[in-house]
């Protein structure tokens, strides 16, 4: 029975490793695209289309977990860094269209490079719990 | 066409200053989020610094919109807030470092902004340095 309430956090897994790693590589991809002079190309965007729909299905999951009666430690924090999580790639998205320059690359690599953060962030404002 | 190119460079709110709108509004997001949470749940622990995240939040905000709208009125309203900033990171960073007693919570401006990789310090500069680069030309 206890080993349910200290079961692996749901956004400690596998979609949370997709997502970093994904997030890192459309970051390194946009900084190449910026140091080339070139504006966010149809990879920078399906990037972070692909990034959006593991946020969201992190998210999902995380929203599930929920239901089944897990929490975590700082649950304003938690879903605060979760809304922010699922808001950043078409954050980047809307931005780099607005600017077709070398300058909407170094946009989405930025954004790119703050996903990350935010998703161990939000791992830690779970974790906080079992620890 | 160079000519007809060359006013454009002059616009806070393209190229390079797009980029710094997002690193803006990603800050501005990030203090915003941070201080109402901790207005809301628990402001009794340290009010100072939890105002101050408040204000850095403001300053933020209308730091990037004032970059984001080009005109004369914007880039006064950002270089204020650029200046405010400065002297805030500045200001707090050092008195946090000399005295940690004041600031019993993180703000975003406590030791230089470390807890944010040093971006609160860098950024006032680069908009500082971004309004310069796009200043008017003198007639």
């Amino acid at each position: 029975m206890t080993s349910a309430t200290t079961a692996g956090s749901p956004v400690d897994g596998l979609l949370a490793t997709a997502s970093i790693v994904l997030s890192l590589l459309v970051a390194a991809w946009a900084l190449v695209a910026t140091l080339r002079h070139r504006a966010p190309d149809r990879v920078q965007l399906a990037g972070l289309a692909v990034l959006e729909v593991t946020l969201l299905a992190l998210a999902a999951v995380a929203l599930v977990a929920l239901g089944g009666g897990g929490r975590p430690d700082e649950p304003g924090a938690f879903f605060g860094y979760l809304a922010t999580l699922v808001c950043l790639p078409p954050l980047a998205w809307v931005l780099a269209r607005m600017e077709p320059t070398r300058w909407g690359s170094a946009i989405v690599c930025a954004v790119c490079l703050v996903t990350p953060v935010v998703v161990v962030r939000l791992q830690q404002t779970w974790e906080v719990l079992g620890g | 066409m160079v000519e007809v190119r060359a006013p454009q460079r002059k616009r806070t709110n393209a190229g390079p200053g797009r980029l710094l709108i997002a690193v803006y509004l990603l800050f501005a997001i990030a203090a915003t989020s941070r201080a109402g949470l901790q207005i809301a749940t628990k402001f009794d622990e340290a009010p100072v610094a939890y105002l101050l995240s408040a204000l850095a939040a403001a300053i933020y905000i209308v730091a990037a919109v004032g970059l984001a709208r080009a005109g004369a009125a914007g880039r006064r309203v950002a270089l204020a807030c650029c200046a405010v900033e400065l002297a805030g990171v500045l200001g707090v960073g050092t008195l946090s470092l000399v005295d940690p007693e004041l600031f019993p919570d993180e703000t975003v401006w406590s030791r230089f902004g470390s807890g944010y990789g040093y971006i609160p310090l860098v950024l006032p500069v680069l908009g500082l340095f971004w309004l310069w680069r796009t200043r008017p030309a003198r007639p």
